[in-house]
């Protein structure tokens, strides 16, 4: 990593290179400023390159995420700093002095090519949980998350790898010997930078609720039953089945969506809706509809919120495609030989009702980083009560912080869809260029 | 000497290697006429990939170079970059897509294969063909325009301003504000808008960067991105305005409730609508702040959702995403200023999406509003009251309810001029009538005309945070061209040939951009190069021949074709 | 009461009406409890009818809904509620008002004389609380005078006296603890139960409370006010001594056993790992999970005042299905830790074709010592 020298460009920082902090740092560069963009994964993309198809156009989600994420890593005002973490912040608007973890990614990125051949030859390859298909595959220690990885570099993982943890992996480790561009190098170290920035956009994301804690729907006890995430990788042309919806081999026939599983929830703490849930769900019926044509599609809601641009309509759809909205929200699955029920009520029709499934969906919600409040530690920033970072002013300045200088772009600041997301993050980049054309004579 | 053809195949890691044989189809392109190199790579697009390219430039002295490998969408642009910068003119590229549109979709190997062979062929026709095109720019003019003084308007050129930037700010009312002048209280704060919104317009009003056009209307646009003229009138005078970009803030109508004529709006004083519900609470309202009805407070109050939203049968097919929550809030309001008073929200969806809603939502219902599923089919008198008839879907049950007060959610309509905006900056509209953003996803405040941008409720209904973060986003892309001072042109344009062309003016007809017009001296049809998208719609329509689009001239074409078939 | 002083007192305001209560009600698996539409009626009615709601006597006060609820309500207690107003207006099944009256008589709902409710311990050599003991065991109504839970009564004194315990009953100034008079609605009566045992205890220096039923131990646990001193339910207790090496299990016990969690054990009380804890102590001893298990356990319909009322469809038994899945599993043994699931559970093996037998977790310790 080398930071360009200070006083070159006025310059921010973007925390974050999801779609939303990809938007921020194009916007900003676009206008002529200098971006450092800081993404702590291996590659940029965030959630948005793990899903299939986006509601309600059903455009290939990666189709037109990657142009944008080549677009990032092109654009000449855009430093991607990626497998970084931010440690420090000190200073104010205009003047932050920002401290930068740089991982070792025990490969030397500038002669990597990304070709792979690590990869394959990874000893462990196939048996660690691969993070991008969240559990639906395998990767090994030397990996690439997926293949339009933004950088395309290789990665080893400094926690599973045997030559890492235990200094031996054969006589020479298998990726070294297999590497012909000599890009491996197991002594690389840990590297601390520090940037000098007038703003800064904080675009960390969310992480997803986790559907352990309602152990009521058996989720890690039933192999059939998965989150919305997981059905994303199951659907995805480029995922693991190949687009394929099968478990075990098998097609399932029917298929049950539950929503709100941790949302509007507080018996696990998780008041507010998660304002996704409702139409990825809408979404995934369709494509359980359309690639399983004879498969019975249910959905079980309390309230659908098909509130944005060409949602109402896509749920019309939908429905008119014979996905069965049922008004119930589950209490409980349990296992009738190989099928699974669903215990639920049908509150329309004031019946409870035993549903059989072979597959099960659960619409798990958006949920703060788990990690949130360190980075609100480092950056002094307030969280609201349900733990997403605090905007300035619910109304009219939601991207702006009580912290001059800076905003708040996409998820961190509470649940949105890809287009909020990206409005957002383009908001926040008009406040910070405004910071920037601003204090132009600070320094 | 003819063109030297460099051909070069990337395997894309295993997206393509693995179905495709790419040592074949290299071998393919190395016996083809005019091919001086022909070579396969793991990643082409890699720093190394395009080294490769560039020294062969050098080497072999190619003229063209074509790229099998992924979708022009994806790496055009990081090829065109590379042979520019090894001298050669950047449109001598041509690309063939074995990923997308082969090794992606295919499974067998050796057809894939075979259809690979003859993509790269088709490629390497046109390549033979291809002409240098001059990428140009055009200045641009450091100013913007906003259409529209509500919250959205307002936000944008405050922001614009705020970078430094000339804004004009056009008004069509005599006074700023739009709708949230109307409003008394927000959801789900149940802070006061009239402060809030004081302190927005004075900002406006004060700021030396905005220049502010009331009871002002744009009736006329011409140009392009950078260099927009814009004639505005304020009935008395007339004025033209340079600007670079324009930001389009117009705002919404509401649903007319008299369209839904079973709901008795227009017939009983006692139903009115939300927007009339915030006069009424108003303290500086009708009642002082006391909720009247003729003189007397009311003891039922009904609160019916989706009053022209969700309802195909009044062509509103859409949600209008406001009224669950401003709903919740009148709910509220009532129940705070006349707790005895029995409130019911009759609904289908309680849609409590955002931030703080669904807890808003958890309030209401805790201070005594009874929320019943069930959307109402008729309200007619009894007495002195109202009976609204519903079916309780909860209960399953026809239910009729007495009350003294209806209050109907009426949803977000578009503008019902919006039509007369749309023609002026030839802006598409969705189907729902809102304007259309360029992608639904990803650009959500751009559209199909570079320079201009959308904020707010004008693309399609929203709350006050969203609308104010639709605005600021407005307003990012309008300053990005105003920051850079100079906009490129894009290269590939429609040519006329003056000699075919005979001034029918077919093609201007179909132009979405109006890059056409009849040069009156010549009587023939010229081309705008900085308006023209270079679509081609023009060259299909023209009944002469005498339009063809660059890059994509019929010889180029069949060139591909021939080698295809 | 009327619909909206309920609404009022439950907060049933608050409801979404999402039906998870209802949907994870067991009940509802068989008659036509609702306790959703139930929250409904009397949110939107004038006057709900609940005088005519004889279902109101099916629910077994498991819970599940309260845990399940989004919204953070209490439909258990709802329910209860609910009982209150038909036990005001003298509508209550002939067989639970018959149990009233016991209680507010005798001390127990099984119109038993008070003073034999020691004689289960004649000859074991067990003190009375009075003599001085840091250990109270708290024994509670079947257990005292239930023929067959009274055995469970007695291995825990075998295993007490195993583990040298210092414990002491109250004899026969034990009176019941109310807990199933407060969940059929008489919570006057709960409260004069909860008044005496203060009374009776209020001398002793106790330490400890240790309760055979999970219904005692919730009702001490969570419902009494002014408790001075720890409550646990048996199965933490055994787990403890096992843990500390005071209750060494030798014996081997080769059967194939699975686990019912008590819905006021388990669901209520969020123990779970004791009792299995303690069944894996068992040497020989194989454990298999039932499918609905820990949260999602079935309820065996014994809570609640159902030991005293059919319900409106005795013809269809949880317990029955229970002891099914039991089988299924090829378990030789249906344990459990409850003398409600014990009674019902066995009486259900009684019916099923096969060899099932349903034990405490007590009586299989036992046979380990």
């Amino acid at each position: 990593m080398e930071p360009r020298r200070k006083g070159l460009k006025p310059a921010a920082l973007v925390i974050g290179g999801g779609i939303a902090g990809m938007q921020a740092s194009l916007d900003i560069a676009n206008a002529g400023f200098l971006v450092y963009l800081i993404e702590r994964e291996p590659s940029i993309g965030g959630h948005m390159a793990q899903l299939d198809k986006t509601f309600p156009t059903l455009d290939c989600s990666s189709c037109i995420l990657t142009p944008k994420m080549v677009d990032v890593a092109r654009h000449p005002n855009i430093q991607l700093i990626s497998y970084a973490e931010v440690v420090g912040v000190d200073g104010g608007i205009g003047h932050f002095k920002v401290r930068v973890k740089q991982k070792p990614r025990y490969v030397d990125v500038d002669r990597c090519t990304g070709c792979g051949l690590c990869v394959e030859a990874c000893r462990l390859k196939g048996r660690i949980t691969s993070e991008f298909d969240v559990g639906v595959s395998k990767r090994g220690a030397a990996y690439i998350p997926f293949p339009q990885a933004v950088p395309l570099k290789a990665t080893i993982d400094p926690e599973r790898c045997v030559f890492i943890t235990r200094g031996v992996c054969g006589k020479i480790p298998a990726c070294k010997e297999a590497c012909a561009a000599e890009a491996i190098d197991f002594e690389q170290k840990e590297e601390m930078t520090e940037l000098e920035v007038r703003a800064i956009i904080v675009a960390t994301g969310f992480d997803l609720f986790d559907a352990h804690l309602k152990p009521e729907f058996g989720y890690g006890l039933y192999p059939n039953v998965i989150t919305g995430l997981q059905f994303e990788r199951l659907s995805s042309a480029s995922g693991p089945t190949r687009g394929k919806i099968t478990l075990n081999g098998q097609e399932p026939k029917k298929v049950v969506f539950i929503q709100c599983v941790g949302s509007r929830d507080k018996s696990v703490g998780v008041e507010y809706c998660s304002r996704v849930c409702c139409m990825y769900t809408a979404k995934q019926a369709h494509l359980v509809k359309e690639k399983i044509p004879d498969a019975e599609v249910t959905v079980l809601y309390i309230d659908v919120r098909a509130f944005g641009k060409g949602f109402e309509e896509f749920y019309d759809r939908v429905r008119g495609e014979g996905v069965v909205y049922r008004r119930g929200n589950p209490a409980e699955i349990y296992k009738k030989g190989e099928r699974l029920i669903v215990m639920v009520e049908d509150t329309l029709l004031g019946e409870s009702v035993q549903l059989e499934a072979d597959l099960v969906v659960l619409a798990t919600g958006i949920t703060p980083r788990g990690d949130a409040e360190n980075l609100a530690d480092l950056l002094r920033l307030p969280s609201s009560s349900d733990g997403f970072f605090q905007e300035a002013h619910p109304k009219l300045r939601p991207v702006d912080t009580e912290r001059e200088g800076v905003y708040l772009a996409g998820c961190c600041q509470g649940p949105k869809d890809i287009p909020d997301a990206v409005a957002q993050a383009k908001a926040a980049a008009s406040s910070a260029i405004i910071t920037l054309r601003n204090c132009m004579e600070v320094i | 000497m003819g063109p030297r053809i460099g051909v070069y195949v990337c395997h894309c890691g295993v997206n393509i290697a693995a179905t495709v044989d790419v040592e074949a189809v290299t071998r393919f392109a190395q016996g083809l006429p005019s091919v001086a190199i022909a070579r396969d790579y793991t990643y082409m697009c890699s720093d190394p990939g395009q080294a490769l390219i560039k020294e062969d430039i050098e080497k072999f002295g190619l003229t063209k170079v074509v790229v099998a490998s992924c979708s022009p969408m994806m790496h055009e642009p990081t090829f065109r970059g590379t042979i520019q910068e090894a001298g050669l003119n950047p449109y001598c590229l041509e690309m063939a897509n074995i990923r997308e549109q082969c090794s992606w979709v295919h499974g067998e190997k050796d057809k894939a294969t075979r259809k690979a062979i003859q993509l790269v062929a088709a490629a390497v026709g046109k390549a033979f063909l291809l002409e240098p095109l001059e990428e140009r720019r055009a200045d641009v003019t450091p100013a913007a325009l906003v259409i529209g003084g509500g919250i959205a308007g307002m936000q944008a050129a405050l922001d614009i301003a705020k970078a430094g930037f000339l804004v004009y700010l056009v008004e069509k009312e005599p006074r700023l504000g739009g709708h949230l002048a109307q409003l008394g209280k927000t959801f789900p704060n149940l802070e006061s808008v009239t402060p809030l919104l004081s302190k927005a317009i004075e900002e406006v009003e004060g700021h030396p960067n905005i220049d502010l056009l009331t009871s002002a209307e744009v009736v006329g646009v011409e140009g392009y991105i950078g260099n927009f003229k814009v004639k505005v009138t304020d009935r008395t005078t007339r004025r033209e305005l340079k600007v670079g970009t324009i930001v389009v803030a117009t705002g919404y109508d509401l649903f007319d409730a008299q369209l839904k004529p079973e709901y008795g709006y227009g017939v009983y004083e006692k139903v009115i609508t939300g927007l009339e519900f915030e006069r009424l609470v108003s303290s500086s309202g009708p009642g002082e702040g006391e909720i009247l009805v003729k003189g007397k407070e009311p003891q039922d109050v009904v609160f019916i959702q989706c009053v022209g939203s969700r309802d195909k049968s009044v062509g509103q097919e859409y949600c209008s995403r406001i009224c669950c929550m401003y709903t919740a809030k009148q709910a509220f309001l009532v129940k705070e200023m006349l707790p005895q008073a029995r409130v019911t929200v009759l609904y289908m969806d309680v849609r409590a999406y955002g931030k703080g809603f669904e807890e808003f939502y958890d309030q209401v219902r805790g201070e005594g509003v009874i929320y019943r599923r069930g959307n109402p089919s008729e309200i007619y008198k009894k007495g002195e009251r109202l009976v609204i008839r519903a079916e309780d879907t909860l209960l399953g049950e026809p239910i009729q309810l007495e009350a003294d007060l209806v209050v109907l959610a009426t949803g977000i309509t578009p503008r019902r001029d919006s039509l007369k905006i749309a023609n002026l900056l030839k802006l598409p509209r969705s189907a729902d009538g809102f304007f259309m953003e360029a992608h639904p996803k990803l650009r959500p405040v751009d559209t199909v005309m570079n320079g201009v941008y959308l904020a707010g409720c004008c693309q399609g209904p929203k709350d006050i945070p969203d609308t104010v973060a639709q605005a600021k986003a407005a307003a990012a892309s309008a300053m990005a061209p105003l920051c850079q001072g100079q906009v490129k042109v894009e290269a590939v344009t429609s040519i006329i040939d003056e000699e075919l062309c005979s001034g029918c003016g077919i093609c201007a007809e179909v132009c979405v951009y109006d890059a056409l017009s009849l040069h009156e001296r010549k009587g023939v049809m010229t081309i705008n190069e900085v308006l023209c998208k270079g679509c081609g719609a023009c060259a299909v329509a023209c009944p002469s021949k005498a339009i063809k689009l660059s890059h994509f001239t019929p010889t180029q074409i069949l060139a591909q074709v021939d080698a295809l078939v | 009461m009327e619909g909206q002083d309920l609404a009022q007192a439950y907060r049933l305001f608050e409801c979404i009406q999402c039906g998870r209560c209802t949907g994870g009600c067991p009940m509802s698996l068989k008659t036509r409890f609702n306790i959703r539409r139930l929250i409904y009626e009397a949110l939107v009615y004038e006057n709900i009818d609940l005088q005519s709601k004889e279902v109101l006597w099916d629910c077994s006060t498991c819970a599940t809904c309260t845990l399940r609820c989004p919204k953070g309500l209490d439909p258990t207690d709802i329910v209860i509620g609910m009982r209150s107003i038909l036990v005001e207006g003298g509508r209550i099944p002939p067989t639970i008002r018959d149990a009233l009256k016991s209680l507010a008589i005798r001390g127990n709902p099984l119109t038993m004389a008070k003073e034999e409710r020691a004689d289960w311990a004649e000859g074991l050599g067990v003190k009375e609380i009075s003599e001085g003991a840091k250990v109270l065991y708290f024994v509670g109504c079947s257990p005292s005078y239930d023929p067959r839970v009274q055995r469970v009564a007695k291995a825990l004194v075998q295993a007490f006296k195993k583990a040298d315990v210092d414990f002491g009953i109250l004899g026969n100034e034990e009176v019941c603890c109310g807990s199933e008079a407060r969940r059929v609605g008489e919570t006057g009566l709960f409260e004069m139960l909860q008044e005496l045992n203060l009374e009776t205890l209020e001398p002793y220096p106790v330490e400890l409370m240790v309760t055979t039923s999970p219904h005692c131990y919730n009702a001490f646990q969570n419902e009494y006010q002014g408790l001075d001193f720890k409550v646990q339910h048996y199965t933490q207790f055994v787990a403890g001594l096992i843990d500390e090496g005071k209750l060494p299990l030798s014996k081997e016990v080769k059967r194939i056993v699975t686990y019912q969690d008590p819905c006021f054990l388990g669901k209520q009380n969020k123990i779970f790992e004791e009792p299995r804890k303690i069944l894996k102590s068992i040497p020989g001893l194989e454990l298999r999970e039932l499918d609905r298990s820990r949260e999602r356990s079935l309820c065996c319909e014994g809570g609640g005042g159902r030991m005293w009322a059919e319900g409106t469809n005795p013809e269809e038994r949880l317990a029955h299905t229970r002891v099914q899945e039991a089988m299924d599993l090829g378990a030789e043994v249906l344990a459990t830790a409850c003398p409600f699931c014990l009674l019902t559970l066995e009486d259900a093996a009684k019916t099923v074709a096969g060899e099932i037998e349903v034990m405490d977790i007590m009586e299989l310790v036992v046979e380990a010592l």
